[in-house]
């Protein structure tokens, strides 16, 4: 199943896909564009992965890794589908990320491979921006860069795990004003689903509602204010974003 | 909005927090309780913001891996599964060679938040902040602050905070308090917030620039340089002034599972 959350007419509401647009869980069904889309869950711990396809590790000249490259993002960063995020007017690289999010679905401790996937609940599509400019090279990738406000979209849905024939052979696609920028494939992650929940479950417990972002493939482009990027992943849907100055926040 | 009126803290085993007057959280403490986390918001630590840590690191700030020193505040999260209470049970780790390398405290002074906090200008800052509270940041002792790994910092109870959030008009100066590390009853270590290269109202002022802090979020003002290094059967006691002491103990894995150590 598919399901969304959604602020309408004064209240949030589960939802799911409709043929006439979005069917909320009191019936009433609306256009996508008359909904406030919010994240499709209220999440835990937010994983992210660097360089975890072999592509895009190259495309920013890293070599082999020891151990995954993990970093922490909090609630703050989070926003959903149709959602708005800011460009500073100081920065030249400002990059998308389409990832696969992963939703852990029960508690997770010293969790071998073979039995990892028993702990998924589903997943999400991610878009995770990042700011290069604002790189430093103290606990990488730092705040400044991958937690900002607005910074890490997700949705529009949660799709159950059991609804995903393949999770190993999704394509993932980045437009970015309706050209093609990004494409990659979940068979090319570097580290797996089931080995990032082992790795992570080695040293700390996993729980209901944290997520792993998986990381991006190659194809990441710099994005200006008024630009639509829309992050697609096969079976999960179409997260729709657009980017907006710093005028469009009040900032001069 | 997160709103506390005295000393907040949550004795382990009451559903709620109890929010009382400094004499009665002496007495509750005094009876020997556990406490849980007071909050249970997000937990930000801040790294590099003592001028000794700058300091230490010295010509190095300009080599590779760094290349260049600090700009922005050098942050990291402290997930959910870190928070712990007073007189938590917290297990030392082995490396990978199977050696008890033991795990830095790093007693931080923990900025408590009490309404939503974006954009502050340093005059406004105090207006957002809530209380205060200890946070015994613990780590897995890395040399390297250019990519460590998450598992230095984001063990199961490696964020002890507490026992108590203390309002913030008990607290006239945050910029300027001592903190004290005790093992097994030994003062080992001693701290100021003074020599913090970003104080309190300018920390807040940056971080919120780029990333919104909510209520019940906590920021650490930073771990100071030259942290100490406790051991499996150590307890450490961390403080700031007269705020109720925060102890925290080191214990085997074996120990954890119920098994005799």
């Amino acid at each position: 199943m598919m399901r969304g959350r959604v602020a309408y007419a004064g209240a949030i509401h589960e939802a799911w896909p409709d043929a006439n647009g979005v069917r909320l869980a009191d019936g009433r069904v609306r256009r996508e564009d008359e909904l406030v889309w919010l994240a499709p869950i209220e999440v835990g711990t937010i994983f992210a992965l660097g360089l975890n396809y072999a592509e895009h590790a190259k495309e920013l000249q890293f070599t082999k890794q020891e151990e995954p490259l993990v970093f922490l993002k909090g609630p703050g960063t989070v926003i959903g589908h149709r959602g708005v995020t800011r460009r500073p007017a100081d920065v030249a690289f400002m990059h998308y990320e389409c990832e696969l999010a992963v939703v852990i679905g029960r508690t997770a401790q010293d969790v071998k491979r073979e039995n990892a996937m028993r702990h998924v609940a589903g997943y999400m599509i991610a878009n995770d921006y990042a700011i290069r400019d604002y790189l430093e090279n103290y606990y990488r990738p730092n705040l400044r860069v991958k937690n900002r406000d607005g910074g890490t979209v997700l949705g529009p849905w949660f799709v159950d795990a059991a609804d995903v024939e393949d999770v190993t052979q999704l394509e993932l696609r980045t437009f970015v004003n309706g050209t093609l920028q990004q494409r990659g494939n979940t068979r090319d992650l570097v580290t797996d689903i089931p080995a990032l929940i082992e790795y992570l479950s080695s040293f700390m417990t996993l729980a209901p509602g944290d997520v792993i972002l998986t990381g991006t493939p190659e194809g990441i482009v710099n994005v200006n204010a008024g630009d639509e990027v829309v992050c697609e992943i096969d079976g999960l849907g179409r997260l729709v974003n657009t980017i907006a100055s710093d005028a469009d926040f009040g900032r001069v | 909005m997160f709103a506390l009126a005295d000393h907040l803290l949550h004795p382990e085993g009451t559903a709620l927090p109890r929010d009382v007057d400094a004499n009665a959280a002496a007495a509750l403490l005094a009876r020997g309780i556990a406490c849980r986390a007071p909050v249970n918001g997000a937990v930000y630590g801040t790294l590099l913001n003592d001028r000794a840590a700058l300091n230490a690191l010295g010509d190095a700030l300009h080599a590779p891996p760094y290349k260049a020193p600090p700009q922005a505040p050098v942050l990291y999260l402290k997930p959910r599964n870190t928070l712990a209470g007073h007189r938590a049970r917290v297990v030392v780790p082995d490396d990978a060679l199977g050696v008890e390398v033991g795990v830095e405290v790093g007693a931080s002074l923990g900025i408590v938040i009490g309404r939503t906090a974006t954009r502050l200008s340093v005059e406004r800052a105090f207006d957002y902040i809530a209380g205060y509270t200890l946070v015994a940041d613990l780590s897995v002792p890395h040399a390297s602050v250019y990519r460590p790994s998450v598992r230095f910092r984001a063990r199961d109870g490696f964020c002890v905070i507490g026992p108590a959030l203390v309002a913030a008009r008990h607290v006239p100066a945050p910029d300027d308090l001592a903190i004290k590390v005790s093992l097994n009853g030994r003062e080992i270590f001693a701290a100021s917030t003074a020599s913090s290269v970003r104080k309190v109202a300018q920390l807040l002022a940056d971080v919120t620039d780029f990333m919104t802090l909510g209520a019940g979020d906590v920021i650490t003002l930073g771990v100071p340089y030259g942290s100490p290094v406790a051991h499996i059967g150590d307890t450490a006691t961390l403080s700031i002034g007269t705020w109720p002491p925060l102890d925290v103990s080191f214990i085997d894995a074996r120990e954890q599972a119920g098994e005799q150590p």
